[in-house]
């Protein structure tokens, strides 16, 4: 098989969806004739033409809602949105309209919409493109919220997005588009929407991530293995709305112990969801505190490189975290 | 009839700012590709510098300004030290910003300097703001509002540009179109493409577009604009210019369009202002020379002071949370 990128296996995935059904088409900030910022759209102007791979303004409240209003007569819309840093015009679109479309319609009105979106820090952007925005969306009943760790998620998991009916965030994990790589298959799959994906098996304690955390999360763990013994399980969510709350109580059956870690800042982070699943349903289970390894309740991920590293969760941090745990 | 030139004084600081913008920003590429100053963004203001300098040099210090993410230029000619813009832009403790905004998040409030902006067009409501505080309290002070030619085809700009007009607030809006919003050409954004144009919606004072390389014609048509907004209200002016640079430091599409740079590059805004001087004042060669020198060691000791400036420490990161 081959060994991609993430940002590859997000290329291939546009691309195969483009090709497979005429009504998806790609819009957002230079996604046409630049091929994105990211080159996540490279070459899909010049395979399907404008009329498909659509240059926008620099409008993300016009990018989502014309894809909001296309998806309801029919269209399968890509809405890029260059960083989900700039996300927050389009809130309102997304919440008012695209979330409650199905719900207000009484089933008459669909959104099968998909606003893609690199997020998270680590790559020097600073305060304005480094942000994880996903909490402020799995709050929101009717959007679907997705963050892959793999290329192979990440293609299976666009592809079923661009196929759902709803309306799905696919928020994309920057720093890892060219550091993660793995095998893909160039035949047809998808990957649904909705499981977490058990990383790792382990059994001393449990390690609940997604995005580029997921990725460090498994390199943690094998230091940790390595290095101390200790056996983590690794469940990556892959889906964070709807939540996979039946992967996360049967890892903690097994583990009794549950670290949770995401770039997000701590406070009403999505981490705080996951513990409560564990604290409503799992408590009986657990042999530790529920622990979160979070970023800092700072408002941004700062610019400066030193100050972004004391901000940014990365394997040393989460191997810490993991020996504390194990050692309760 | 055109006014009076400023005096020769006058112009050589213009002159010295437009150099030392370049110098700065010559410089500052040469640190990105070093990796000196980090991360993976820098918009550079070559090109530009006729509009910001022109245009800067119509306000009083009372007056205030804000603008996009191209910012080093507009907070050099306006005064900020370039040591603290560098070691801003080096992510250290001394940048104005304290290393946390870097290059697109230059702040000086005593320069009533009030920054760049990466959000586009998030910064235009915020300017609609600032004026209303000078009419609210009756300040004898104006706002001067940047606007990339792609800022203007989003809310923001329709919101502002309405309520000041609405409002009659005291704020300049100054489009500096220089053709490409990112990498998207004008034309592929812009319904309307003589964005002067957009005025008229709005009811709005406008001014007939600016040859943005000429730093006369910038700095009397904005003062014009700057004496009208402090009696009557908004006025919108659009500044033709180019960058001699890609949108930032990863775009690689400008390189391609070699007949508009060209064209461009023939109408330097330096170079035009150099000539005119020469012509003025025949025996001014050896001053603008000397010019030349001293930006250039203002430039490099603004990077020895990045350089030598402390990083900033763990506490840094949780200061400046709450008032």
């Amino acid at each position: 098989m081959p060994i991609i990128t993430l940002i590859e296996a997000i290329r291939i995935a546009m691309d195969e969806e483009l090709a497979r059904d005429p009504r998806v088409f790609i819009t957002g900030e230079d996604v046409g004739k630049r091929g994105g910022v990211f080159r996540a759209t490279q070459g899909l102007f010049e395979k399907y033409g404008p009329t498909r791979v659509v240059d926008s303004p620099l409008a993300e409240l016009s990018i989502v809602a014309i894809g909001i209003g296309a998806a309801l007569a029919d269209l399968r819309p890509i809405c890029e949105i260059q960083f989900a840093d700039f996300i927050h015009p389009a809130f309102n679109q997304i919440v008012n309209e695209a979330a409650k479309m199905y719900y207000r319609s009484e089933g008459q009105w669909r959104v099968p919409l998909v606003i893609r979106s690199p997020y998270g820090g680590g790559i020097g952007g600073g305060l304005f493109h480094s942000q994880s925005v996903e909490a402020f969306f799995t709050h929101v009943p009717g959007l679907k919220v997705v963050i892959p760790s793999t290329p192979y998620d990440a293609k299976g998991l666009l592809k079923s997005a661009v196929r759902d009916p709803n309306p799905v965030l696919f928020f994309e994990p920057k720093k890892g588009y060219r550091a993660i790589k793995g095998e893909v298959p160039s035949d047809e799959y998808t990957v649904p929407i909705g499981p977490a994906r058990v990383a790792r098996q382990g059994k001393d304690l449990t390690l609940f991530a997604y995005g580029m955390m997921a990725y460090y999360a498994e390199l943690a763990a094998e230091q940790v293995a390595r290095q101390d013994g200790i056996d983590t399980e690794v469940i990556d969510l892959r889906t964070l709305l709807p939540l996979d709350k039946t992967a996360i109580l049967s890892s903690i059956q097994k583990t009794g112990k549950a670290l949770i870690v995401h770039e997000a800042n701590l406070t009403s982070g999505y981490g705080a969801e996951i513990a409560a699943v564990l604290a409503d349903d799992g408590f009986h289970y657990l042999d530790a505190p529920v622990k979160r390894l979070c970023g800092p309740d700072v408002p941004g991920v700062p610019f400066s490189h030193p100050m972004q590293e004391f901000f940014m969760p990365n394997p040393d941090k989460i191997a810490a975290a993991i020996r504390d745990l194990a050692a309760y | 009839m055109a006014a009076a030139l400023p005096e020769k004084a006058t112009l050589l600081e213009w002159y010295r700012q437009m150099v030392l913008i370049r110098r700065f920003e010559e410089r500052s590429k040469e640190l990105f590709h070093q990796k000196k100053i980090g991360g993976v963004y820098l918009h550079l203001y070559n090109g530009q510098e006729g509009t910001g300098v022109g245009a800067l040099a119509a306000l009083r210090p009372q007056d205030h300004v804000i603008t996009a993410y191209r910012d080093h230029g507009i907070a050099i000619a306006r005064g900020v030290d370039p040591n603290r813009i560098m070691a801003e832009m080096y992510g250290k403790s001394t940048g104005v910003s304290g290393g946390k905004g870097g290059s697109m998040h230059l702040a000086s409030r005593e320069h009533n300097f009030w920054g760049g902006y990466a959000i586009v067009g998030g910064h235009l409501p915020l300017a609609a703001g600032i004026a209303l505080k000078a009419k609210y309290n009756g300040d004898d002070e104006v706002v001067l509002c940047f606007i990339g030619d792609g800022a203007t085809n989003n809310g923001y700009f329709h919101e502002a540009l309405n309520l000041s007009a609405v409002w009659d607030l005291p704020v300049v809006w100054l489009i500096e179109n220089n053709l490409y919003g990112m990498g998207t050409a004008l034309e592929d954004a812009s319904g309307q493409t003589k964005l002067i144009k957009r005025a008229i919606a709005y009811d709005m004072k406008a001014f007939d577009p600016m040859d943005g390389q000429d730093v006369f014609e910038v700095h009397e048509t904005v003062k014009k604009a700057v004496d009208y907004a402090r009696k009557k209200g908004p006025v919108l002016l659009e500044s033709m210019t180019y960058r001699f640079e890609g949108h930032g430091m990863s775009d690689k599409m400008y390189a391609a369009r070699v007949d508009e740079m060209s064209r461009f590059k023939a109408r330097d805004p330096i170079t035009l202002l150099h000539d005119k001087l020469c012509e003025l004042y025949p025996d001014i060669g050896p001053t603008l020379d000397t010019i030349d020198k001293q930006c250039e060691a203002v430039v490099t000791e603004s990077e020895k002071y990045a350089e030598n400036s402390p990083a900033p420490t763990f506490e840094d990161l949780t200061r400046h949370i709450y008032v």
